[in-house]
């Protein structure tokens, strides 16, 4: 910004100056292992009367019937133990002022939800209740199963969803990732018996990750977990990720969604995880380039052209690995300028470095935004549970901020080169296909899904 | 959970009003050193005029594009560049825009609300560049998508008669395109004063500091003259109202109906009850309405009901609605989910309450309303919305007292009004099922 006031002033001179940075205050924790195996990380975040509960099993699987059984598993969960039926079970939560929910991805289950501070230690018996004695009732199971290939129907009517399907499936092809949103088939397949034994052989605590933030003392919540939680217990089959399969870049692939009023663009390429030496810097030049509001493609595809209302580009971070994803929702007449552009920005990542006034903006937003992350129970117990599960922890968050301030102009186009490189990246075009093909290909070949 | 036992939450308010007219609410909190800013203007959707739907809205694009001091792209460059992040939003009953920064940016975000208080920079390139921003918004979040709009902005035109209640709010493609920079600047003279917003700022701050802080950027905004705020009310329906509609990407049917409520205002007593019945039916797998429609019949995929079209039963006037929406199987017409579901008002209002359903709902709701308020953003909206409304800030900390004044008997009468011949009905046909 050069602009001159007409008082003679810059901008800079009379917008305020900061002040001194904060310190972030460090909350109390505590950690135990119980004779379980189970890892328990309670924090202390008072602020309002609640505490929220995140358990985290790992529950990847490379069958085709998996993700489908998974799914199912996680709908189910809820309705019915050896003692409270779903409505039983769903009225004592309430009275707690709780509310609970499993869900499930490719990597893991996760149950989790919030609950008044005093009903803390009936919720934890709860839960244990359901991870020891869920029943998985056949009118129950019947009555999801359906719901669920509605939902999924529905989900898969979404431009976003189909979208998202398609690079998945140009980037991990074989991989479980690239089928996490099971089939109807699949899913009408799976029976209580079958999900009784996924249940035994995967839900059990020997890798499992609990997470409590809220108003709690963290030592003393330790013990309360360990007594409402010991009897669930027992091993199980462990099962691990397989590793992402290489990235091929190829021709744009077109995706024809007859009567779509706009092209749904991604791009997506390999990515790095949170603890990768050069995290800090890709994290960094990945914001200069898409990754918030003041990046270059926002001001360019949204703030100048006027293509779309919000770019994005982020990077997904999985067990087995890493993902950066590009993308931008715009109107079909100008679909093949707008992946022009987004190509253009990115060529520019890739081949010149970063300014080092956009790298002390993207620095300061990256610290600040990480310490509003954090700052609820909610935000915090959800990150917690996401670090845990890939052996990450408070530590990490503490040391972040350290590590974004020791980037260089240099590492962020390092990383740029290696990550940002429009070459390394797979593109998908989402859309009308009769009103796509013509402008796309005169960027490049393509190819249809 | 016996009443005695729900705790509420607290925070220490200040309150001033500028000589200009300007309302200021602050909510000091030391616990994390953060701030949350957020300006509430009066004047939302059903404020603007026929033959420009969608212009609040628009309108709130333009407040980012620039303003008295600060070129296009600087608000939110300086906004990210201290750590924070920043968003607007258009709703029926006034327009909303707010920071969230580390603390030590206080003094930035306060002049970046009052730069643009001051006077939006807008200029007929910027107004062409947001009228595609904003079509592509419509797009992304309606046009290209199954159930876009479903039911905020296809209900309404049944349920009411008058054009601020009833209009489409995100706008007519021709309304947007016709815009001029001098509607903008009218609209602005006219509804921007800042005797017509409230400024709400909670977080790490002293509050002594922030008034300097507050007086010394918003002080010397010249005062306007507050516009009158018109009377949307209508009179309620005297029969059954049903529309139907096809969309054409929906792969299954889904049916939506509104009953108008007690003034959410004006007679928030009367209200309240409407609040908890909504939670009463569709709260999780103990609900009625989920017990009977997804767990028993089987007929609905997935359901809600709640106060207001826009789903916020505390920041919203006189007219509004309790909403009820389900998507249903193709084999169910919405005959039969509706059928189904005015059975189980009848239960309600004639069997009443089970024992202990009151007590769980209610903690439920007061759970709710914690975890809304934890984030300091979450606690600065709801603090503004609750002085702009409703006039009170301190409802927000009054409100687990009055739910717990709500009785089973109240509960119950309410669930007797949503009769078949007060509500309107809006069914969706899925044009998109293979």
């Amino acid at each position: 910004m050069t602009a001159v006031l007409a008082d003679g002033r810059t901008p800079s001179e009379i917008v305020p100056a900061l002040g001194p940075v904060p310190r972030v205050k460090q909350p109390t924790a505590a950690e135990r292992t119980l004779p379980s195996g189970l890892r328990v990380l309670a924090v202390r975040r008072p602020g309002v009367p609640l505490v929220e509960v995140r358990l985290r099993i790992p529950f990847a699987g490379t069958a085709p019937t998996h993700s489908a059984r998974a799914n199912l598993l996680s709908n189910t969960l809820l309705t019915g133990t050896e003692r409270h039926t779903q409505v039983e079970l769903a009225a004592a939560l309430q009275a707690l002022g709780a509310d609970l929910h499993a869900s499930v991805d490719a990597d893991r289950l996760t149950v989790g939800g919030t609950v008044l501070r005093t009903g803390l230690a009936d919720l934890l018996g709860l839960v244990c209740e359901v991870l020891v004695a869920a029943t998985y009732p056949s009118r129950e199971v019947a009555g999801e199963r359906a719901r669920l290939v509605e939902r999924l129907t529905i989900a898969r009517s979404q431009p976003a969803v189909l979208a998202g399907e398609a690079l998945n499936r140009r980037l991990y092809r074989d991989h479980p990732y690239a089928r996490e949103l099971p089939t109807p088939e699949a899913v009408n397949a799976a029976t209580p018996g079958r999900l009784r034994r996924l249940h035994a052989e995967r839900v059990r605590p020997v890798e499992g990750v609990l997470v409590l933030v809220g108003d709690l003392s963290p030592a003393r919540v330790l013990d309360t977990v360990e007594a409402a939680m010991s009897s669930w217990a027992g091993a199980g089959v462990s099962r691990q990720v397989p590793p992402l399969p290489p990235v091929v870049p190829g021709p744009t692939v077109l995706v024809d969604r007859p009567g779509s009023v706009q092209a749904s663009i991604r791009l997506g390429g390999p990515a790095v995880p949170r603890n990768a030496p050069d995290y800090p810097a890709l994290q960094l030049a990945n914001l200069v380039f898409g990754g918030y509001f003041s990046s270059r493609l926002v001001e360019n595809i949204r703030e100048d052209k006027g293509y779309t209302y919000g770019p994005h580009s982020r990077i997904s971070h999985g067990v087995a690995g890493a993902t950066l994803v590009v993308d931008a929702d715009v109107a079909t007449e100008v679909a093949a300028p707008a992946l022009l552009e987004t190509r253009y920005e990115l060529g520019r990542m890739a081949t010149l470095p970063v300014r080092p006034d956009e790298l002390e903006d993207v620095r300061q937003y990256a610290v600040g935004t990480l310490a509003l992350s954090v700052a609820t129970q909610a935000g915090l117990a959800s990150t917690l549970s996401g670090l845990l599960g890939v052996g990450l922890g408070l530590e990490w968050l503490r040391e972040h901020p350290r590590r974004l301030a020791a980037v260089t102009v240099e590492d962020a186009f390092a990383a740029a080169q290696r990550y940002l490189a429009p070459g390394g990246l797979v593109t998908v075009v989402l859309g009308q296909a009769s009103g796509l093909e013509r402008g796309l290909s005169t960027l490049g070949p393509i190819e249809r899904d | 959970m016996p009443r005695a036992t729900l705790p509420a939450p607290s925070y220490p308010l200040v309150h001033q009003t500028l000589d200009n007219g300007l309302r200021v609410l602050l909510a000091p909190d030391r616990s994390a050193p953060v701030v949350g800013v957020a300006v509430y203007y009066d004047v939302g959707i059903r404020s603007e005029p026929e033959g420009r739907t969608g212009f609040a809205h628009l309108f709130e694009h333009l407040m980012f594009q620039g303003s008295a001091n600060l070129d296009k792209l600087a608000h939110f460059r300086y906004v990210q560049s201290s750590g924070g992040t920043f968003n607007g939003s258009t709703h029926l009953d006034y327009t909303n825009y707010f920071e969230v920064l580390p603390s030590n940016a206080l003094s930035r975000g306060l002049f970046l609300e009052a730069d643009r208080m001051r006077s939006p920079r807008i200029t007929e390139e910027n107004l062409r560049n947001q009228i595609a921003v904003v079509k592509e918004e419509i797009r992304v979040n309606v046009l290209n998508r199954p159930y876009g709009g479903f039911p905020w902005l296809l209900l309404p035109p049944v349920l009411f008669d008058t054009f601020p209640n009833a209009h489409n709010g995100y706008g007519d493609f021709v309304d947007l395109e016709s815009a001029t920079v001098d509607d903008a600047e009218d609209f602005f003279r006219r509804c921007y004063p800042p005797s017509n917003a409230v400024l709400s700022v909670a977080g790490d701050f002293d509050p002594d500091e922030a008034l300097a802080m507050v007086q010394g950027h918003f002080g010397d905004l010249p005062a306007r003259e507050t516009p009158p705020r018109p009377d949307f009310s209508e009179p309620d329906l005297d029969g059954e109202r049903r529309k139907s509609t096809e969309d054409p990407l929906a792969p299954l049917p889904a049916v939506a109906a509104g009953w108008r409520v007690p003034d959410p205002v004006g007679d928030f007593a009367a209200y309240l009850p409407y609040v908890v019945l909504a939670e009463v039916l569709s709260d999780g797998d103990a609900s009625r309405l989920e017990q009977r429609l997804v767990q028993k019949d089987r007929t609905v995929t997935q359901l809600a009901t709640y106060l207001s079209l826009m789903g916020d039963p505390f920041d919203v006037r006189d007219p509004t609605a309790l909403v009820f929406q389900a998507h249903h199987a193709p084999t169910a017409t919405a005959d039969v989910v509706l059928d189904a579901a005015t059975e189980e008002f009848d239960r309600l209002a004639t069997d009443g309450l089970l024992p202990g359903e009151l007590e769980r709902v209610r903690a439920r709701i007061l759970a709710q309303v914690f975890r809304d308020v934890d984030p300091v953003l979450g606690r600065t909206l709801a603090l503004a919305a609750f002085e702009q409304i409703h006039g009170r800030a301190e409802m927000l900390t009054e409100l687990p007292a009055q739910l717990a004044a709500v009785t089973a008997e109240q509960v119950q009468e309410a669930a007797g009004t949503l009769r078949p011949d007060r509500r309107a009905v809006l069914e969706l046909a899925a044009g998109g099922a293979r």
